[in-house]
C-alpha cells in the first residue's frame, strides 16, 4: 500500500503494533484533523527535536503513535500536572499537552485550571467532541442540553446534571494565561483557522512566553452516531451555538513575563549547610549515665528552647543528644512541653517516658508529669505553682521562684534562663556549668546582647538559696 | 560537619546533597517542615520548588519531571500518600524514578497528627492498582532521614523505580546530630530513556500502557524480575541479636523503643537482642532468617499488625514456619507509641 508522508508524523506507525500508515480515530472523527495539524504545525515551525508532547487518556492516548517527537503519556486527568512537572523539568523544551473533555472538563479540571492560573509554560490543546469518546460515548461536563449519550440516554437533563461547561470562558477568568481561543474544525474554513492558532500555540511556547490554551470543536461521528458530514454539521449547528468560536485573550504580542522574586544564590549545598563553629560529632562514652527531661508549661514560657539551650550544652560536651516537641494542636492548645535525651551511647527510644528531671512552669504541667519522674529524679516546679499532688516517693522536689525572680530582675520573658540557673545550681543535668552557659549564649545568637544578659540574670539566680 | 536539625529538615538536606533538581508538594503535619525547607533550599541552590494545587497533582508532576528526566521528590503525610498512589503506579508502570516521603500520621481517615507506623500496607507492597512495589526505605533518626533519602535516590535511578523513604510523625519533628558530607551528588543522566526535549532524546517514549496483553504480562514479567534482584540490596541492622534468646523486631522510631527495651531486659539478666529491617521491600529476610532462627519473636510496631504478617511471611519463605507461628506482637495505634516498660513486660510474659 502506498503511503502518504503526513509532515510531522512518523511515515508508518509501527508503535501501534502494526506496520500501517493509517491512524485508529474513526472515519470522520475530528482527532485525525486535529492530530494532523499539530503535526505540521510542529514540523513546519522546526520544533520537532525541542517538543515534548504529553499525552493523555481518552481518543488521543495515541498521539505517540504518529507525532514524530518525544512524547510522555499521562495519567487520565493529569496532563496538565505532568505538562507542569516537564516544563519545570525542562524550561528550554516546547510542551504541549493534548487533552480531551472528560481528561481537562472533568477529571483533571483543577489540574488544568491550576496549571492555567499558575502560568505554566506549556501549551494546552484541548479538543472538545461533547462526549467521552474512548470510554463508549458518555456525557462530559461539555454535553449540550439535551444531547443524548449513553449516560444521558434521554438527553442531558439541565435539572439534574447542570449545564454545558465553558472552559475558554472560566480560564479567561484568569490573569496568567496569555492566550485563550476556541476553533472548530468542521470545515474547511475552519480547519485552516485552527491550523493558523495551533502555530499560535507552539509559537508561545518557543518563545517561552507563558500559559496558552486552544479548545478545539470536533466531531465524533460515531458517538454522535451520524454520518461524518452530518456530524460536521452538527459542531457547525449546536455545539458553536453553545459554544462560541473566537479569541477571547490574546496577549503574545505584549505579553511581558511576570518579574521574580529575588533569591539569594549559592553554589552548593556545602555552602548553603556550612556552620561556622560545627560541633564534632557525639562520641561514645558509657560511663555517662544517660539522663531524660521534660520541660512543661505554657506556650510563650520559653519551654522548648530552655529544652534546646540543655541539648546544645549536651552536643558541646559530645553527648548523643535528642530533642522532641509537642506539636500539632497539643502545641496550639496553649500549652507546650518537649522531651531531651542525653546519652553517653546511641539513643535508643526517643521518648521520655519516665523523666529524670522535670521542669514545670505551670499547673497542669506538674499535674500532667510529675507521677512519670523516675524514683531518683527530681521535679522543679515554679513556685508560683500550687503542688496540690505529693510527687512519687523518692522523687525530688524543687519549689523555684524562676517566674518571681526574673519579674524582679526586669525581664519577665527570662522565666526559662532561671530554670536554667536551677538545673545548673542543683547540678542535675549531668553537663559542665561552662557548656550550660556557652549554650545559653548560643541561643541568643541572632540578638548576642541579650545572651551576655541572660548569662549575668542565670548567675544573679544561682544564688537565690 | 555536623549540625543540630530537625529530622524533616535532614530529608530535604539529603535530596539536595543526592541531585535532587525539583520538589513538588502540598503540605501537610507533620510533614509540613520538608515542604518549608525545600521551598527555601531549593530555589537557593538555583533548583525548583512549585507547591502543587493537591498531592494528586503533585506526584503527576513528578511523573512529568521524572519522564523527562530528572530527579524530583515530594513529601506528605498518610491521607496525602493516599492520593498519590494513581501516580506511584503510573511511575511504577513507566519505571520513572522518584522519591516519596511519607511522615506516617494516625489514621484512618482524618486521624490524627500523631505517630503510625499504619501506612506500611501502601508504602511497602505497592498501594496503588497493578503488580508493582515501591523501593521502600525505613529511617529511624535524623541522620537516617538524611543517609537513607540519598540512598533513596539512588536506588530510584539504579532501578528506574519510586523510591519510598517512611518515617513517621515523631521522627519527623525530632531535632538530632546530623553530620554532613563534604561533597554532593551530581544529577544522573537519563538520556537513554527520557523525553528531554532535545534531538538525542526525540524518539524516546515514556509511557505505562501495553495494549497487547501478552506485552503487558511480558512488561509484568520483567518488573517482577527486576524486583527479584533489588533483593541484592536489602539493608538491616541486628543489635545484641547474636546469643540472644528472644529478638525484637521492628522498624523505624519502633527499632529504637526496640534497642532501650532489650538494654533494659539485659539489664536484668534477660538475652533480648534487636533485628531491624532498613529497607522494608526488598524485605532483608536472609539476614533475619539468621538472627531469627531457633528465636522467640516479638514484634514492635505502631499499626495493626501489618508489619507483623510481613515478618511471618518473610519468615515462613526463608521456612522458619515455627518461628512465624510462635510470633507475637506489641502495638499501639491511634498515635501512642508503645512504651519500653509495656514492652519489656510483653518480652518477659514470652520467656
Amino acid at each position: 500500500m502506498a503511503t502518504i508522508e503526513q509532515k510531522g508524523m512518523y511515515k508508518v506507525f509501527p508503535r501501534s503494533g502494526k506496520n500501517v500508515s493509517y491512524t485508529h480515530y474513526c472515519p470522520g472523527c475530528g482527532h485525525g484533523i486535529i492530530n494532523k495539524l499539530i503535526a505540521e504545525a510542529c514540523a513546519e515551525m522546526g520544533l520537532q527535536d525541542e517538543t515534548i508532547f504529553v499525552d493523555p487518556v481518552g481518543c488521543g492516548v495515541f498521539t505517540y503513535y504518529y507525532w514524530d517527537a518525544a512524547h510522555i503519556s499521562a495519567a487520565h486527568g493529569r496532563a496538565s500536572a505532568c505538562a507542569t512537572g516537564v516544563s519545570r523539568a525542562r524550561p528550554d523544551a516546547v510542551t504541549i499537552a493534548y487533552q480531551g473533555d472528560g481528561d481537562l472538563g472533568a477529571i483533571g479540571f483543577n489540574n488544568a485550571f491550576q496549571a492555567a492560573s499558575r502560568g505554566e509554560k506549556f501549551g494546552c490543546i484541548f479538543v472538545n467532541n461533547s462526549l467521552y469518546g474512548m470510554t463508549g460515548g458518555q456525557m462530559a461536563p461539555t454535553t449540550l442540553e439535551g444531547e443524548k449519550t449513553t449516560t444521558t440516554p434521554f438527553g442531558r437533563d439541565s435539572s439534574l446534571t447542570g449545564y454545558p461547561l465553558h472552559v475558554c470562558e472560566v480560564f479567561n477568568q484568569l490573569k496568567a494565561p496569555v492566550y485563550i481561543a476556541r476553533v472548530s474544525v468542521a470545515d474547511t474554513r475552519r480547519i485552516m483557522q485552527a491550523k493558523q492558532a495551533i502555530r499560535k500555540v507552539f509559537q508561545i511556547q518557543k518563545e517561552k512566553k507563558g500559559y496558552a490554551i486552544l479548545e478545539i470543536l470536533a466531531p465524533c461521528p460515531t458517538n454522535f452516531k451520524m454520518t461524518p458530514d452530518k456530524a460536521a454539521q452538527f459542531v457547525i449547528d449546536e455545539m458553536e451555538k453553545e459554544f462560541p468560536l473566537g479569541v477571547f485573550r490574546d496577549e503574545t504580542a505584549d505579553h511581558v513575563n511576570p518579574k521574580s522574586v529575588e533569591v539569594p544564590l549559592v553554589k552548593s549545598c556545602m555552602e548553603l549547610f556550612q556552620e561556622k563553629d560545627s560541633i564534632p560529632a557525639a562520641i561514645n562514652d558509657a560511663g555517662f549515665a544517660e539522663k531524660r527531661f521534660k520541660f512543661a508549661g505554657y506556650g510563650g514560657q520559653g519551654i522548648l528552647s530552655l529544652g534546646l539551650t540543655v541539648a546544645e550544652a549536651a552536643r558541646l560536651e559530645r553527648r548523643h543528644t535528642l530533642w522532641f516537641p509537642s506539636y500539632g494542636p497539643e502545641q496550639r492548645g496553649g500549652s507546650a512541653n518537649c522531651s531531651v535525651v542525653v546519652s553517653g551511647t546511641p539513643i535508643g527510644s526517643p521518648t521520655v517516658e519516665h523523666p529524670d528531671v522535670l521542669v514545670a512552669m505551670n499547673q497542669p504541667a506538674y499535674e500532667r508529669f510529675a507521677a512519670d519522674v523516675k524514683p531518683g529524679g527530681t521535679i522543679i516546679v515554679d513556685s508560683t505553682v500550687p503542688v496540690l499532688v505529693e510527687p512519687p516517693e523518692g522523687v525530688k522536689l524543687i519549689k523555684w521562684p524562676a517566674i518571681k525572680m526574673a519579674e524582679e530582675f526586669g525581664v519577665p520573658k527570662a522565666a526559662n534562663t532561671m530554670m536554667l540557673a536551677a538545673l545548673k545550681k542543683f547540678a542535675l543535668t549531668g553537663l559542665t556549668a561552662e557548656n550550660l552557659e556557652t549554650a545559653l549564649i548560643a541561643s541568643f545568637k541572632k540578638k548576642p546582647e541579650l545572651g551576655e544578659k541572660n548569662r549575668e540574670l542565670l548567675r544573679k539566680a544561682e544564688a537565690h538559696e | 560537619m555536623t549540625k543540630f536539625v530537625k529530622s524533616n529538615e535532614a530529608v530535604v538536606m539529603g535530596a539536595l546533597y543526592a541531585g535532587c533538581e525539583i520538589y513538588f508538594g502540598y503540605p501537610i503535619t507533620p510533614a509540613s517542615e520538608i515542604a518549608h525547607g525545600a521551598a527555601k533550599w531549593f530555589p537557593m541552590l538555583g533548583r525548583k520548588f512549585v507547591q502543587a494545587e493537591c498531592e494528586t497533582a503533585s506526584i503527576n508532576m513528578m511523573f512529568g519531571a521524572a519522564g523527562a528526566g530528572k530527579l524530583s521528590m515530594t513529601a506528605t503525610s498518610g491521607p496525602g500518600f493516599s492520593l498519590m498512589q494513581e501516580g506511584l503506579s503510573y511511575l511504577a508502570g513507566a519505571e520513572l524514578p522518584a522519591v516519596v516521603i511519607d511522615v506516617n500520621r494516625a489514621g484512618p481517615g482524618l486521624g490524627n497528627v500523631y505517630p503510625e507506623q499504619s501506612d506500611y500496607t501502601s508504602a511497602v507492597k505497592g498501594g496503588g492498582h497493578g503488580n508493582y512495589s515501591t523501593f521502600t526505605l525505613a529511617p529511624a533518626s535524623a541522620q537516617e532521614m538524611f543517609d537513607l533519602t540519598v540512598k533513596a535516590f539512588e536506588m530510584a535511578a539504579k532501578w528506574r523505580t519510586p523510591a519510598v523513604v517512611f518515617a513517621d510523625g515523631l521522627q519527623g519533628q525530632m531535632m538530632e546530630t546530623v553530620e554532613l558530607p563534604d561533597t554532593e551528588m551530581k544529577a544522573p543522566d537519563f538520556s537513554a530513556w527520557a523525553a528531554e526535549g532535545t534531538p538525542a532524546t526525540r524518539n524516546n517514549l515514556v509511557k505505562s500502557i501495553y495494549l497487547d496483553a501478552k506485552q503487558q504480562e511480558e512488561f509484568n514479567r520483567h518488573l517482577q524480575a527486576k524486583y527479584a534482584k533489588m533483593q541484592a540490596d536489602a539493608m538491616s541492622e541486628s543489635y545484641l541479636a547474636d546469643d540472644a534468646e528472644i529478638l525484637l523486631v521492628g522498624f523505624g522510631i519502633s527499632s529504637r523503643i526496640a534497642r532501650t527495651t532489650a538494654e533494659t531486659l539485659r539489664k536484668e539478666g534477660i538475652k533480648a537482642g534487636c533485628f531491624r529491617p532498613i529497607t522494608l521491600n526488598p524485605f532483608p529476610r536472609e539476614d533475619l532468617a539468621k538472627v531469627a532462627a531457633g528465636k522467640k519473636i516479638l514484634t514492635i510496631e505502631l499499626d495493626a499488625g501489618q508489619f507483623a504478617d510481613d515478618v511471618r511471611l518473610n519468615l515462613a519463605k526463608m521456612c522458619l514456619g515455627a518461628e512465624a507461628a510462635a510470633l507475637k506482637m506489641i502495638n499501639r495505634m491511634g498515635g501512642e507509641v508503645v512504651s519500653v516498660d509495656d514492652a519489656v513486660k510483653a518480652a518477659k510474659e514470652m520467656i
